[in-house]
């Protein structure tokens, strides 16, 4: 379920700011105070809130499995943004995306039929410090 | 007599160098951070059990305590401004497809020297197929 967040929020999100971002009158660089008034429209609103849920999705994927196994399996959200604009907005998709589509979905099945974690013993010493501050933290007062 | 020039958005094009190192700069400045982000995360533990014995405000505490992490999220930021800084000078079908797929490689390599994972040979094939598909979805 978190990896299904992480990987439909960030593709979500990036779609939010890009449709919101293409509403908004131009915005020199001179006047880069006028970006602070996108945040308060609703597309960019609901694409901050998508990214910060994407973030703390991700932190938690990163917390108990390796990045090797988190970054290939999250890329799947593109394809789904992909067949959602394929069978929602009903756009074309070229035979070189669907390639793209069949090889992202080969590679997530292949990483996730291995371990998420994989243990290295040398590893154990080098997380220390934010370990025992982390151990510190569960201890019941 | 005033002579009237072609504005166009890319006044100068950048020598394939420099349009090289951009790109090294983002994918560089990306993986770094998130190596850091995830030695970090790995260091404080599983989040979901610090979250269920010492509640939400617990596991946010658990992370903004660690210094790693804020060192992965400022080059996180850096590759964010480094990203936009190539695309003001080059074509976004050439850096986006290479920011988006290359770092799915760097990140194996950079997973397996410096986080000690076991990158065995099904996730090579896992990140170089994601590679090329992200590269095919975006291009």
């Amino acid at each position: 379920m978190i990896l299904g967040l992480v990987a439909l929020c960030a593709p979500l999100g990036d779609s939010c700011l890009s449709r919101g971002m293409a509403h908004m009158p131009f915005i020199s660089v001179a006047h880069p105070f006028a970006l602070v008034a996108a945040v308060f429209t609703p597309w960019i609103a609901a694409g901050i809130a998508l990214l910060i849920g994407f973030f703390a999705s991700y932190l938690t994927a990163l917390s108990w499995a390796d990045l090797t196994f988190v970054r290939p399996a999250t890329a799947f959200g593109n394809v789904i943004i992909a067949l959602l604009a394929r069978f929602w907005l009903h756009e074309t998709i070229s035979v070189e995306r669907w390639a793209g589509i069949v090889l992202i979905t080969l590679g997530v099945s292949f990483v996730a039929q291995g371990p998420s974690l994989t243990q290295h013993p040398s590893s154990a010493d080098d997380s220390a410090p934010c370990e025992a501050q982390a151990a510190a933290e569960v201890q019941p007062r | 007599m005033t002579i009237a020039l072609p504005i166009t958005p890319y006044a100068s094009t950048p020598s394939p160098w420099i349009a090289a190192g951009m790109i090294a700069a983002v994918i560089l400045t990306s993986t770094t951070g998130e190596v850091l982000t995830a030695a970090a995360m790995k260091s404080i533990g599983d989040l979901d059990l610090i979250r269920a014995r010492t509640g939400l405000k617990g596991a946010i505490r658990a992370v903004i305590t660690c210094p790693l992490f804020f060192a992965g999220v400022f080059f996180l930021a850096l590759a964010f401004f480094s990203l936009l800084l190539a695309l003001n000078h080059l074509n976004l079908s050439l850096v986006g497809p290479a920011a988006a797929s290359v770092p799915l490689v760097t990140n194996g390599i950079a997973g397996r020297i410096f986080l000690k994972e076991n990158v065995d040979r099904r996730r090579w094939a896992a990140a170089v197929l994601v590679c090329v598909g992200v590269y095919f979805l975006a291009h």
